[in-house]
């Protein structure tokens, strides 16, 4: 029976030849996620079902990255929670502030993910690493809690979409422009339950940053999973990198797909999500008339290095427009000292930005740029649900870092390429 | 499992769990305290309004977003007895089996139950009666290893059984 790349590590990981789409498994995990939000309701269930220790302290990764530093009492008391865990439990995996960064940068940056992997996150954006050629999928805090305990999770075997992408995407425009269009396309539950497998030609011209973005948004779609194939550029990231040895997987030439989508890379133009689905897209250049008060560029989606360098691009030896804030935020520690290194942050400094250490903050409206009623937002986050960044009159138009960066300097909706 | 019985509140597509239990109130994981703002962004009225065992409708895409347990929770601590849905995102449904919701998808029940109906649910049959318009459905039953889950009083129970 032929299998989609998803099936087959699912398959390897559950001690099966084969599996079906619709089967359910009890798959051997590789790794175990959680975030300052989820891990403290996952410490409880772990502890009410009276496990006192772990499958394995070397699998299990804790990042603090949602309301950090801590931005009140309660989000420090979510932070020392997780923090007397990891201790307690003797985690490795434990990124506390100084050393964590937004969980889905810092887990590929640090080699923790790897291509082979069978991964599960309390965090709906762990289909991430998918880009790696892992299947990655979020789960809620009881799946993670359940994760630490036995090494193992229940998955029905998904069916896929396949993705084919074909040619090159154009200057100013990127990865996010990709997934956006796609989302777009199948709308916010098109790939319901589904694995979205990208393949195609023009995977080759997707870099690193662009594949993580494009799986980081599956979820958007309502997918279980997003993967690209292992070619010479994963391979490339990988070396050097990754903590284990990684394993290689195709799909099946025969491999059954519910749907093919093709998409030319090359007739992609600079795309926004308008509120409030992700669904809702148009094309920057149409936006001209939106006005905007604020610009984030950052988060899980868009807040690696080739993001800061897209900014830098658009950004440097300008000034933003006067009534717009403008908050850059790269993903990790890393990140944030290549920016300094480079001279992108003097430069989003000297245009008129804050720079901020690693935070998922405004993305769900936690901290570090709330929205007041009425205003407008253009954040290359992922989501531009009511209410998502602040008051629920408030509107977040999701794009590209280039988009964003642009936007950011007319103070309204602007195409990369007008400025 | 006992019999769900209450009053209809009905929402759209694509509830987001960001509405459900808005991110602002995530820096605890108190079950009341989150109860407490269920819904609020879209409805300001359902915390005030809501009694134990009432019946949450919905259309496609049910529960979308986020994976923050903290939804299904709120829902739950809030006294709803069962969401009935054209279809849940998937991180959702996982989450309310994990945590002892029951959920239903049935999309002709989605479709014609209105806000305000009585409707009673029978979870061994599936069945959805509408008191009030005097209808019935036949909602999908779960799979056996997800209703084993459920018999066992969730996730973490039925793991520690074995």
């Amino acid at each position: 029976m032929a299998m989609t790349m998803t099936q087959k590590i699912l398959a390897a990981h559950a001690g099966l030849e084969e599996v079906t789409a619709g089967q359910l498994i009890m798959a051997d995990l590789d790794g175990v996620l959680g975030n300052d939000i989820t891990t403290p309701v996952a410490i409880q269930e772990f502890e009410k079902a009276g496990f006192d220790s772990v499958y394995n302290k070397e699998k299990i990764n804790v990042v603090l990255d949602h309301f950090v530093p801590n931005k009140d009492i309660k989000a420090a008391k979510q932070s020392k929670t997780c923090r007397d865990f990891c201790h307690k439990h003797s985690i490795k995996n434990f990124f506390d502030v100084g050393k964590m960064g937004i969980e889905h940068a810092l887990l590929p940056e640090q080699g923790i993910v790897t291509a082979g992997d069978c991964i599960i996150g309390a965090d709906s954006h762990t289909c991430t690493y998918g880009a790696l050629g892992a299947f990655s999928t979020g789960v809620g805090s009881t799946d993670m809690a359940a994760g630490m305990a036995t090494g193992k999770a229940w998955f029905k075997v998904p069916e896929a979409i396949q993705v084919v992408l074909k040619g090159k995407l154009s200057p100013f425009v990127s990865g996010k422009d990709v997934i956006l269009h796609l989302i777009g396309l199948i709308g916010v539950d098109g790939a319901l339950y589904r694995s979205l497998e990208f393949c195609g030609e023009g995977i080759s011209s997707l870099s690193m940053d662009d594949r993580l973005c494009i799986c980081n948004m599956a979820i958007e779609a309502g997918a279980k999973n997003g993967i690209f194939p292992v070619d010479d550029i994963t391979i490339q990231y990988m070396e050097g990198r990754s903590q284990r040895p990684w394993k290689v997987y195709e799909a099946d030439d025969d491999a059954s797909y519910v749907k093919t989508i093709e998409i030319d890379l090359s007739s992609l133009e600079p795309t926004v999500s308008y509120p409030h689905l992700p669904e809702n897209t148009h094309l920057a250049k149409e936006g001209k008339n939106i006005k905007i008060d604020q610009v984030v560029i950052g988060s899980c989606t868009n807040g690696r290095l080739e993001d800061m360098e897209a900014a830098y691009q658009i950004l440097h030896g300008k000034k933003v427009a006067p009534d717009v804030r403008v908050i850059i935020i790269p993903a990790t520690m890393a990140i944030y000292k290549e920016c300094l290194r480079r001279g992108y942050t003097e430069s989003f400094i000297d245009a008129g930005c804050v720079v901020s250490t690693p935070t998922c903050g405004p993305c769900l409206g936690g901290h570090m740029g709330i929205l007041a009623e009425n205003e407008r937002c253009v954040s290359t986050t992922n989501r531009n649900f009511v209410g998502r960044m602040g008051d629920i009159s408030s509107e977040v138009y999701l794009a590209s870092p280039y988009t964003a960066a642009a936007s950011a300097l007319t103070g309204t909706i602007t195409d990369p390429r007008e400025v | 499992m006992e019999n769900a019985k209450g009053t209809v509140f009905k929402y759209k597509d694509n509830v987001d769990t960001d509405v459900i239990i808005p991110a602002r109130y995530l820096n605890t994981a108190n079950a009341k305290e989150l109860a407490s703002h269920c819904m609020e962004d879209i409805d300001t009225s359902f915390v005030q309004k809501v009694k134990s065992g009432d019946i949450m409708v919905a259309g496609w895409n049910f529960g979308c977003g986020s994976s923050r347990e903290h939804a299904p929770l709120a829902i739950k601590t809030c006294g709803i007895s069962v969401v009935i849905a054209k279809s849940f995102a998937r991180i959702f449904y996982r989450n309310a089996i994990n945590i002892g919701l029951p959920i239903l998808e049935c999309e002709e029940a989605a479709d014609q139950i209105q806000a305000g109906d009585e409707v009673t649910v029978d979870f061994n049959t599936g069945i959805i009666t509408d008191l009030t318009q005097n209808k019935e459905w036949q909602a999908q039953p779960f799979p056996p290893f997800i209703q084993n889950i459920i018999d066992k009083g969730g996730l973490m129970a039925s793991l520690k059984e074995k």
